[in-house]
């Protein structure tokens, strides 16, 4: 009896599995690889809201794009490769485009997306010579990459010692993976010519240890501190800076070392802390007041709805806005509303956000403008520098909008590039 | 009554010594494979490749391997992870020094090259067992580990320390690299699963294999009755790492094409998992490692499956039910089948047997 029981059950489950068929869908699908557990997840979350929240208020203020419904099916990852593979894979159906949040994933999936024609969008991450348009088809990574954010950052610091750092120690305290070594090449090709030391200090994986690596620090004394942190390494390097009364204001992140997450476990100690920033902290933007419209209002924010207007939310907001962007620009161009994901890699190609457009789409002055082409798909290479303020709680924007030094980044993009296109015999397009 | 074994003699030492003496296990074995070969991939799609079947074959042999160390010569390793990555970085070196040298065969030789480096961490072995030993073979997979990130020789110099697979064929097929179609990955791993399972299986029932029982079941006496503790640990080791090393390079090669080491071979990633695999599976036992295996590529997909897309949880939602699912699930396995999931198959090919008379 318990036999027929048994077999009679999973004869059913089999029967319910088989026949799940993924639904046909007329909707235009941005599937999402988020991370809501684990090491990273204090950064993931409010990315994941700002991005979850951009969405609703598009489909429910403009009834979708074009009149097509934005679908965006959310896949834990927990920043493991293994399992955003698994994610791709399950969603890659007529997928417009694959945002990973993690360089890991991002290497992973060029060479798949590329071959089964997704577009991925690695907003400021993921592999910097991608923005190498000629070989990287399917990939963009704008408007600003990690080599950029190294030159940028030296360039604020050059600015500070009124354009001479010779002799100036500079150390760099690195996530010990892809993404934590990306700047390495640059920051030494650019010691070589402004003439500064450079020092290497990994910390590995999830980035709680880092007591060896505060300890050089202040035993070497060096002149700047750069970091390449993401997760709860970002919260550590801060408070052990503190700890050691390392100056703050030589201490810079990159854009994904700088959100509140990072610095408020630091309390008054992390005053003056700088990161780098490609969008403007603070919820007074058109888009905001959107959102709280047409989605907070209504009790649908994403999660607890308590990450509105941070850091990493609004870069959350922009990096779907930019993704919207393009798809209204491939509706367009293609002239019609119901896009392929083949079209929508033109869309993205094609994008050109002016003032006058983000101004349109709710963005004034909350980015700097960026334009995509055939050749370049790492967009106007612009970050601004922006300061903590422990008092106040918040995100001052210290800088104005500027550039890296494109002789040195450019160079080493087009080294890097070719060097993947002869591997992969990839043909340069554009020509 | 369905598993009877009434009725079917043997007439020679040939017949009684089979690995499937039974027709039954025959016949469902060929099915199996007939199934395996000849069905699965006409219908094989990316999805079913890359989330289930690869890494399911992969870490079957993976564990093989842990339980050829752990399960048959009771040598505990926490260093599988280290392992897989030597047999990764081998495949990646050969690769780009012999552009042209088959795939098949860079595979085995970074086996070989795993083998060699799992004989020089067996080495404390002699001296030291139990968790002291577990001990020790952490150090090993911390240090390989390491390594590969520290030395840019490795992974040939580049910016990030990844590691990218070119493609290679296999009779004008790629099998590895992103363009390579999903029947060819799956096969070229299914023919290396089947022909190191039956390679493995005999070891096991030869003298080798014996003599690592009897240094598991009491070291002293097996030392006693003649069977020397330094040759047999040590071949325990190598051929253990050989098979995790073939794993390690098929799971950077022909699985996920590129490999940060820190992320891909951490010890919560590969090292933890392949010992739960054995120990659910069922130690000592080559099913035992397949069924393993299965449980633990499928049970998180199943249950993300069951619960976003059947019941439509949310994904995090269901992510912290899978963890805590899966915590559980490892003490009731402990506390009701501590002999894994092989036990349970040999508990029901016994009521098979009798059915449908229960007594």
């Amino acid at each position: 009896m318990r036999i027929k029981q048994l077999l009679i059950g999973i004869t059913a489950s089999v029967i319910a599995v088989s026949s799940y068929v993924e639904m046909a869908i007329a909707d235009l699908k941005f599937p999402m690889l988020v991370y809501r557990t684990g090491a990273y997840a204090p950064n993931g979350i409010p990315n994941a809201d700002g991005f979850v929240d951009y969405y609703k208020m598009i489909n429910a203020r403009d009834g979708g794009i074009g009149g097509e419904k934005i679908l965006h099916p959310e896949c834990e990852t927990g920043y493991k490769t293994q399992v955003g593979v698994e994610c791709y894979e399950k969603n890659k159906k007529d997928a417009m485009v694959f945002q990973p949040m993690s360089t890991g994933i991002t290497y992973q999936l060029i060479p798949k997306a590329t071959a089964d024609g997704v577009t991925v969008y690695s907003t400021g991450y993921g592999r910097t010579s991608a923005a190498n348009g000629k070989v990287f088809k399917w990939i963009f990574n704008a408007p600003v990459t990690y080599w950029d954010g190294a030159s940028i950052a030296v360039r604020h610091i050059l600015k500070q010692n009124l354009g001479n750092i010779k002799g100036k120690k500079i150390a760099l305290v690195y996530h010990n993976s892809a993404y934590g070594k990306e700047p390495i090449r640059t920051l030494e090709t650019l010691a070589k010519k402004h003439g500064y030391k450079l020092m290497l200090l990994p910390v590995d994986h999830p980035g709680q240890e880092q007591k060896a690596t505060w300890l050089k620090i202040r035993k070497a004394r060096p002149n700047y501190v750069l970091m390449w942190g993401w997760g709860v390494m970002n919260q550590v390097a801060v408070k052990s800076a503190a700890s050691i009364k390392f100056p703050m204001e030589n201490f810079i992140g990159i854009w994904w070392s700088g959100s509140e997450n990072d610095v408020l476990p630091a309390g008054q100690g992390a005053h003056g802390y700088k990161s780098l920033t490609f969008n403007a902290p603070g919820s007074n933007y058109q888009v905001h007041k959107d959102i709280k419209k047409y989605v907070h209002d209504k009790g649908e924010a994403s999660g607890d709805g308590s990450h509105f207007g941070t850091v990493l939310y609004n870069r959350g907001l922009f990096q779907a806005m930019v993704q919207v962007e393009a798809a209204v620009v491939a509706q367009k161009i293609h002239g019609t509303s119901k896009i392929t994901p083949a079209m929508y890699r033109d869309g993205m190609e094609n994008v050109n956000l002016s003032a006058k457009r983000l101004e349109e789409l709710g963005f004034k002055d909350f980015a700097p403008p960026f334009k995509n082409s055939c050749e370049n798909h790492g967009g106007s290479g612009l970050a601004a520098v922006q300061q903590w303020d422990a008092k106040a709680k918040k995100w001052n924007m210290i800088t104005e909008y500027m550039y890296g030094d494109s002789d040195v980044v450019q160079k080493l993009i087009a080294e890097d590039s070719s060097k993947y296109a002869a591997e992969q015999k990839i043909a340069e397009r554009c020509n | 009554m369905i598993y009877k074994e009434t009725g079917q003699y043997k007439s020679s030492y040939k017949s009684d010594h089979a690995i499937f003496p039974l027709l039954q296990d025959k016949i469902a074995f060929s099915t199996l494979m007939f199934i395996a070969f000849l069905i699965i991939p006409f219908v094989i799609n990316s999805y079913w490749e890359k989330a289930i079947l690869v890494p399911f074959l992969i870490f079957s042999l993976a564990a093989i391997g842990l339980n050829i160390l752990t399960g048959y010569c009771g040598q505990v390793s926490l260093g599988t992870g280290g392992f897989m990555a030597v047999g990764a970085f081998s495949t990646y070196k050969i690769m780009t020094y012999f552009p042209d040298m088959n795939i098949m065969i860079i595979i085995l030789i970074s086996g070989l090259i795993t083998a060699a480096v799992g004989i020089i961490f067996g080495l404390p072995s002699l001296r030291i067992k139990g968790f002291y030993l577990a001990v020790a073979t952490l150090a090993s997979q911390f240090f390989l580990v390491w390594l590969f990130n520290k030395v840019p020789w490795f992974y040939n110099y580049s910016d990030t320390g990844q590691i990218t697979v070119s493609e290679r064929t296999m009779f004008g097929i790629p099998v590895t690299g992103a363009e390579a179609p999903s029947y060819a990955t799956y096969l070229f791993c299914l023919v290396l699963v089947v022909l190191l399972s039956f390679a493995a299986k005999n070891l096991i029932r030869s003298k080798m294999g014996r003599s690592w029982m009897a240094i598991r079941d009491m070291d002293i006496a097996a030392e006693i009755i003649g069977v020397p503790p330094l040759k047999t640990k040590l071949s325990a080791f190598a051929i253990s790492s050989f098979y995790i090393g073939v794993a390690g390079a098929l799971y950077f090669a022909v699985f996920l094409g590129a490999i940060e080491v820190t992320e891909s071979f951490d010890i919560m990633t590969i090292s933890f998992p392949v010992l739960f695999m054995i120990i659910i599976g069922g130690l000592g036992s080559m099913l035992g490692s397949f069924l393993g295996a299965a449980f633990v590529v499928t049970l998180p997909i199943g249950l993300k499956f069951l619960m976003v897309d059947m019941v439509g949880l949310s994904a995090v939602t269901a992510k912290h039910f899978e963890i805590t699912i899966w915590g559980l699930l490892m003490i009731v396995f402990l506390i009701v089948e501590p002999h894994g999931l092989a036990r349970l198959w040999s508990i029901a090919k016994e009521k098979l047997r009798r059915w449908p008379f229960p007594y």
